[in-house]
């Protein structure tokens, strides 16, 4: 594959390099503390090209609630990167889900069933 | 018939590494007025310079060319060489083979052909050049200076003290601007009001500086040397000269208003008020928007009470006219509006402020007389946060650094330890920019002797809770999101320009974020691109105390060396109009950027004093009524021959031998 930072810049039309690590986006995050790198530290990971940033949990924990898209300083759209990497994931058929196979769909919350839909199907 | 000389330049590989100079030489010898060509190194090296003197007494030239670099690099240097030969400064033209070809084109064959073009357009401009004489216009004596704060009051102590008249003109009642509202200044913590006020003091009684408050510039014309300008000065309803300061009108004065200038809504005033203890002019002032009186006498409490006899209800407008022969624009800042930072809560929580605001609630002249106490319930805040960037260097705000913020967040948060030592104070900050004399140092103090916590990340929100502020944030060098009490808030918001209106008005450009626009970043940081107009304070560009009576005294000096001069020397080459064709149609009079056409019946009419010869007027004229002096319609004509007809024939194309596909 390419360098990470061009693969997202092709899919999300976002260039990672804008980041200068302000931190904002973690700061608003509504799911940082069930993150294991916060967006801005995914974001770090993209620009050195470490390919541990597509096994992040946190770019299938991010809710795509834009908060940080909406506040980023550099006008950087993080919940696309976000989406971007799980583009990259799901499009290796290393991850999806069968959204008819999910057990008490009753009692999600429906947010969360329809970011999971967008993110695993 | 006209002898033209031309002389072709290496400049070193710069033009030779792309250019057979060779070969242009010889072929430009071919042009029929071309009675002398050579070539050499550098031509501007005082060799160079030699060479051309000497060619042109030995072969009597009557005007000659220059190829080399761009005629805004060394047209004077060869200008000058040629005066000293006798020949006319006009009857020298540059050939530019260097910007625009040598360094743009790498194909020797095209470039070659390309340089032989512009050289022989140039010959055939030179050739049709009439010798002209520079035009003298006479200079006023006098500076005005607009804006009053700490950059306005250097440059006109600095020109007052060179022995110049100067037209001090400030908006506001009092002189000082924003330095006065400051509590203590970095690094050294000096008192604001301690190290200004002398110097508004000694604004005041320099007999050489005319200070107009309340007052706007309005309209200026004219150009370096005789600027007119108009000056509204808005009534003050008090005579400064008879006002003794005593205060009996505040006293029984029945309105109350919030005190959003000087006080920034942290307390109130009256109507009649002084803006400061120290203001100048030390006279009282009334807020006519708030005052029941004014215009009709009908409440007249004030005058009842005035002993002096100083208040005058039915004080009137004034616009007073002034010659000046420079002019240097001074006129500061404003905030970022918290308002418009929704995540920081519109600025509707009560409790957090912004940085002047802060100055103010420390300042022992401010509001609460020094004691730090907050706005909602008067409580001293125990914890507090500072955020810095805010606003700043953010595309959704301000894509710029405000370069004040680390500095003064810094001595905030110093000075709050200080106020209250058992406080905890924690700076948010995305980088600490604090690149200035004995500022690092000062950081370093700080962090050390104050104590003051620095976290690493930009604050997300601030939510209200009880009586309490959440600040959501991010420790970005451990990782952790942190939600975190306070009592209170200061925002570091960033620095926006007062610029919009005075640039209108002078008619000077600004810079993609409303700063005024200088003629060049680094080698002409104090000039407005319009002659005799100068620039100082953060009107140019964000920047501290320092920077700004540095800026300050250098476009005092800019000026003062246009006020020595007996005489300003102005370009001839401005535009002609010749009246016979003209319509009177007034195309040129609403292009000329520069105001220097007016119509008479006669026909459009130059004034030559304030023509700066763009050339705008005889590009839009609809019947060539209007000449360019040395750039006329035949000439030009001649030019595109030469490039299109005349050198082509002489060099063909011949990229026969070109490695062009």
């Amino acid at each position: 594959m390419t360098n990470l930072a061009d693969k997202i810049l092709e899919i999300t039309g976002e260039d990672v390099y804008l980041c200068y690590f302000c931190g904002k986006c973690g700061a608003g995050c509504p799911m940082a503390d069930k993150m294991d790198h916060l967006p801005y530290q995914v974001i770090h990971m993209v620009q050195l090209n470490d390919m541990n940033a597509l096994n992040a949990k946190s770019i299938w924990i991010c809710a795509t609630c834009f908060t940080c898209s909406v506040r980023c300083p550099r006008n950087l759209d993080v919940a696309r990167i976000m989406e971007g990497l799980r583009t990259i994931k799901v499009r290796a058929q290393q991850q999806t889900i069968d959204l008819r196979k999910v057990e008490d769909l009753e009692k999600l919350p429906p947010i969360a069933l329809v970011a999971a839909g967008r993110k695993y199907t | 018939m006209e002898r033209i000389g031309v002389f072709v330049c290496h400049c070193g590989r710069n033009i030779a590494g792309a250019v057979n100079v060779k070969e242009v030489v010889d072929k430009i010898r071919k042009h029929p007025l071309v009675v002398h060509a050579e070539e050499y190194k550098y031509m501007c090296s005082s060799v160079g310079q030699n060479i051309i003197r000497e060619a042109i007494k030995k072969h009597g030239l009557t005007g000659i060319v220059v190829a080399a670099c761009s005629p805004s690099m060394h047209l004077e240097t060869f200008r000058t060489a040629a005066v000293s030969a006798g020949l006319n400064p006009y009857k020298v033209e540059m050939a530019n083979i260097r910007e625009q070809n040598s360094w743009v084109h790498d194909d020797v064959n095209e470039a070659t052909k390309k340089a032989l073009g512009i050289m022989w357009s140039a010959v055939n401009k030179v050739a049709g050049d009439q010798p002209l004489e520079k035009v003298r216009s006479s200079v006023k004596k006098k500076c005005l200076v607009i804006g009053g704060g700490i950059a306005g009051i250097q440059a006109a102590l600095d020109v007052a003290n060179n022995g110049f008249e100067v037209i001090l003109v400030e908006k506001s009642p009092t002189i000082g601007g924003r330095m006065a509202q400051l509590s203590e200044t970095f690094p050294t913590l000096d008192c604001a009001q301690c190290i200004l006020t002398p110097k508004m003091a000694e604004v005041a009684r320099n007999p050489n500086i005319k200070i107009y408050t309340l007052s706007e510039v309005i309209e200026v014309s004219g150009s370096i040397g005789n600027f007119k300008v108009k000056i509204r000065k808005n009534p003050r309803y008090v005579d400064i000269g008879a006002c003794n300061m005593c205060g009996e009108c505040e006293k029984v004065c029945p309105q109350i208003v919030l005190d959003k200038d000087y006080n920034r809504s942290l307390t109130v005033r009256k109507a009649i008020y002084i803006p400061f203890p120290q203001a100048i002019p030390a006279a009282y002032v009334i807020d006519a928007s708030h005052c029941h009186g004014v215009g009709t006498a009908r409440c007249n409490e004030c005058a009842k009470v005035c002993e002096q006899k100083a208040i005058n209800l039915f004080d009137k407008e004034e616009i007073i006219e002034e010659d000046v022969g420079a002019i240097i624009v001074a006129t500061g800042y404003d905030l970022y509006p918290k308002e418009k930072i929704g995540e920081y809560g519109y600025g509707r929580l009560e409790d957090v402020i912004d940085s002047l605001q802060f100055e103010r609630l420390i300042s022992s002249t401010g509001p609460t007389g020094g004691e730090l106490r907050r706005p909602s319930d008067g409580k001293i805040p125990k914890r507090i946060a500072f955020i810095q960037c805010v606003g700043s260097r953010d595309l959704q705000h301000l894509p710029y650094c405000s370069r004040i913020c680390c500095m003064y967040t810094a001595k905030h948060a110093f000075l709050y330890k200080h106020l209250v030592p058992d406080g905890e104070a924690y700076i948010f900050y995305i980088d600490i920019r604090a690149a200035g004399k004995k500022y690092e140092e000062f950081i370093m103090r700080v962090q050390q002797e104050g104590r003051v916590k620095y976290i690493r990340g930009r604050v997300s929100k601030i939510v209200q809770k009880g009586d309490q502020l959440i600040v959501h944030a991010v420790d970005t060098i451990t990782g952790k999101p942190m939600t975190l009490p306070f009592d209170m808030v200061v925002l570091a918001t960033g620095i926006v320009p007062n610029t919009k209106e005075i640039a209108n008005v002078l008619r000077i450009p600004l810079d993609e974020n409303g700063f005024l626009q200088e003629l060049h970043p680094k080698l002409a940081p104090v000039e407005s691109p319009i002659k005799g107009i100068f620039l100082a304070g953060v009107a140019q560009g964000p920047k501290d105390i320092q920077d700004s009576v540095a800026q300050a005294s250098a476009a005092a000096k800019k000026a003062v060396e246009i006020l020595s001069k007996d005489y300003i020397e102005r370009e001839p080459l401005i535009a002609r109009v010749n009246k016979e064709p003209c319509s009177r149609c007034g195309v040129c009079v609403q292009l000329c950027p520069y105001h220097a056409i007016e119509m008479t019946p006669e026909g459009a009419k130059i004034i030559d004093a304030a023509c700066e010869g763009c050339g705008t007027c005889a590009a839009a004229c609809p019947s060539g009524a209007i000449i360019l002096t040395n750039n006329e319609p035949k000439q030009i004509i001649s030019m595109i021959d030469a490039l299109l007809v005349q050198a082509p024939s002489v060099l063909p194309t011949a990229s026969s031998s070109t490695n062009k596909e």
